[in-house]
């Protein structure tokens, strides 16, 4: 998600007006038009980079710093200390170690959930809409139907049936995929059912374009905004579920993520223990990415709807406004003190 | 009134949809339940004859000599007559009768926690999203966090903090052991103090998602032409804010009630798990670990039903809102 601030500094703070005026001034429209998906950089969605950006290096990198996680030592349950910057657990294995491992565990199921929900989304949500008719009419019966069927049981429920041995990585992927993708779906048709009635996307069929390149040539730019923060939203739901499915020991049996941690800190009594540092780490990386994402999310919101962008600048200018008033008070006061609090208190 | 029927007609498609994804789960998956549970009697030293196997079969509902149609008939009929089998792991309960034990429990606590979290979310997200630029609208993007954490480790969250530090709560159950369960002022007393924690819980994180929701609607709904009207006629800011502006940005909260309560219902369930909550959750998970694969199919569908009737009722309510839904259909 990194590369979607690339360009953007260069237009913080500008109004929409303005940036549409430089995207004029130094190339084509299809520049600008593409400009104009790029999130407006602010310091919330630079807060939500940062988060996204060290978690994910500490997943990516973690791994070949730490120690093994599986060594176990015989100073169980000991604090952080120099040693073991997270201490240790019951068995007196590093914390540190197994959080970095399960940090990537979890951002790596995260991903891949992402991507298959999120081309599950867009073929049931895009080609459906598109076609119309009994396609679409059939495509928003399943979707809805998955929509109101709840996840998690059903989740739940095929991992109780699948035995152990069998219950890998890329079924757990694929069962969660398949229980998430369908809000999303819903939105996107909604879109596309937008776009499609369009005249460029009517010219492009009268054309006789086949339905696939107008699908993704003239229709998918526009929903590129709103399937990324699907994506986002995809990844943070399946990192959730992951974990809760991991922490009641449904999980993938081959990989160790940030649930399978908070099972085994469950299950090994680190609450009445007391253990604090053994279960509050990985449920903090997965709230500390989840709002990473979150934030990215907010971003991209604004340029889907961008009443809540102009909101923000509007927001902004009261507040320089605000800044002046108080600056002109202050100015008073420094000659007459008696004018100084009723200024400021009618600029509150 | 052809809203109405759509809407039925939309929940009885639905409903059929989970039945028969609850008849082929089993079927579909490689586990073979029976499989399984006579490798575990017989990692325990028991002997396993093909008579043995045939019970088990039959037991389970899952009686492979028939043809799959003659099963399917046969299981929706059961279903028609409450019949969802009998429970291996509270031998010899049915299904129904452990699930009735344990959905009070699940309804009061979820219910009461989805209306208490809607009501504080909805109300603070339209108070927000009216006065944009105090400090409380800056503080939106924080909002996230909560949404993000997961149900589970905000409730290992609050029983360390308030349960174990403090000591203020009980740590784990629904009511005091030693009280029996009944309509008395003690008993009462009891259900709430211990459900307090998983109350907070599901309502610290859910809270979240009503409030964004509720905002981003609020701005949209300020720049609407009839708020300008609104505003131009004179009437006071908190009639404009009641009449005007919530009651159109609330709408979309109302309608996206059942993503909603489907993730409020995911997350209670591994929340009960957390404090041993004698709900329908902890029912659920307890039938994963002891494979009690009739409780563990009986529990699916009691959830998918609860959900299901409560979005029916919701969209129904929603059809009498907004008369515009009915208007295009």
């Amino acid at each position: 998600m990194t590369n979607l601030n690339s360009k953007a500094v260069a237009s913080a703070a500008d109004s929409a007006e303005m940036l549409a005026e430089t995207a004029e001034q130094d190339g084509g429209p299809v520049r600008s038009g593409w400009r104009m998906l790029l999130p407006t950089m602010t310091p919330w969605l630079a807060v939500g980079l940062i988060l996204i950006g060290s978690i994910t290096l500490f997943g990516l990198l973690g791994p070949f710093l730490v120690g093994d996680p599986t060594t176990i030592r015989d100073q169980g349950l000991t604090g952080p200390s120099s040693e073991f910057w997270l201490g240790t657990t019951q068995t007196g294995q590093d914390v540190l170690a197994q959080l970095a491992y399960a940090t990537r565990g979890s951002l790596q199921i995260g991903v891949i959930v992402g991507l298959l929900a999120t081309a599950l989304s867009s073929f049931f949500g895009i080609y459906g809409a598109y076609r119309g008719r009994a396609i679409d009419e059939a495509f928003s019966l399943l979707t809805n139907v998955f929509l109101v069927i709840p996840g998690l049981p059903l989740v739940i429920v095929i991992s109780g049936f699948v035995p152990q041995e069998s219950r890998g990585l890329w079924t757990i992927a694929v069962v969660l995929a398949v229980t998430s993708w369908a809000a999303a779906a819903r939105v996107l048709r909604a879109q596309t059912l937008s776009v499609r009635s369009r005249d460029y996307v009517a010219a492009s069929q009268v054309s006789g374009e086949r339905s696939w390149r107008v699908i993704v040539v003239e229709i998918l730019p526009n929903l590129l905004p709103v399937i990324a923060s699907q994506f986002v939203f995809a990844v943070i739901a399946a990192i959730l579920s992951e974990a809760g499915l991991s922490f009641i020991g449904l999980g993938a049996s081959n990989s160790s993520t940030l649930g399978t941690m908070l099972f085994y800190a469950q299950n090994g009594f680190a609450l009445p223990l007391g253990a604090w540092w053994w279960f509050i780490p990985p449920g903090l990386i997965i709230a500390l990415f989840g709002m990473g994402l979150s934030l990215v999310n907010f971003s991209i919101d604004e340029i889907i709807n961008p009443k809540l962008k102009n909101l923000r600048l509007h927001r902004k200018r009261a507040r320089r406004a605000l800044r002046l008033e108080r600056e002109l008070a202050r100015g008073t006061r420094a000659e007459n003190p008696a004018a100084g609090p009723t200024a400021e208190e009618s600029a509150r | 009134m052809s809203y109405f029927l759509r809407k039925i007609g939309f929940y009885a498609v639905a409903l059929w949809a989970a039945l028969t994804l609850n008849f082929a789960i089993p079927r579909l998956l490689p586990g073979n339940p029976v499989d399984i549970l006579l490798a575990k009697l017989q990692q325990r030293g028991g002997t396993v004859s093909p008579e043995a196997r045939k019970a088990y079969a039959l037991l389970l509902g899952g009686d492979d000599s028939e043809p799959l149609w003659n099963q399917y008939v046969r299981y929706l009929n059961n279903l028609m007559h409450g019949d969802l089998g009998v429970s291996v792991s509270y031998y010899p309960a049915p299904v129904t009768e452990v699930i009735g034990q344990s959905i009070p429990w699940t309804i009061v606590l979820v219910g009461l926690s989805t209306i208490i979290a809607a009501i504080l979310g909805v109300g603070l997200g339209a108070f927000v999203g009216w006065k944009p630029g105090t400090w409380l609208d800056s503080l939106i993007p924080a909002t996230t966090l909560l949404a993000a954490v997961p149900y589970f480790w905000l409730a290992l969250l609050l029983t360390y903090l308030l349960a174990r530090v403090l000591g203020w709560f009980p740590f784990q159950g629904g009511y005091d052991v030693v009280l029996t369960p009944g309509w008395n002022l003690e008993f009462i007393g009891s259900a709430i103090q211990y459900g307090f924690l998983p109350a907070l819980t599901i309502v610290l994180a859910s809270i979240g998602g009503w409030l964004l929701g509720m905002r981003n609607m609020m701005v949209s709904t300020l720049s609407e032409d009839y708020i300008l009207t609104a505003e131009a006629k004179g009437l006071t800011p908190r009639k404009i804010l009641r009449s005007y502006a919530s009651r159109n940005a609330v709408l979309p909260s109302v309608a996206g009630f059942a993503i909603s309560l489907g993730f409020v219902v995911s997350g209670s369930v591994i929340t009960e798990q957390v404090f041993s909550y004698p709900g329908i959750g902890s029912r659920l998970l307890g039938a994963v670990q002891n494979n009690d694969y009739a409780l563990m199919q009986g529990v699916f569908l009691f959830i998918t039903l609860a959900v299901l009737g409560a979005n029916l009722v919701v969209d129904l309510l929603y059809g009498l809102i907004d008369p515009r839904t009915r208007a295009r259909n």
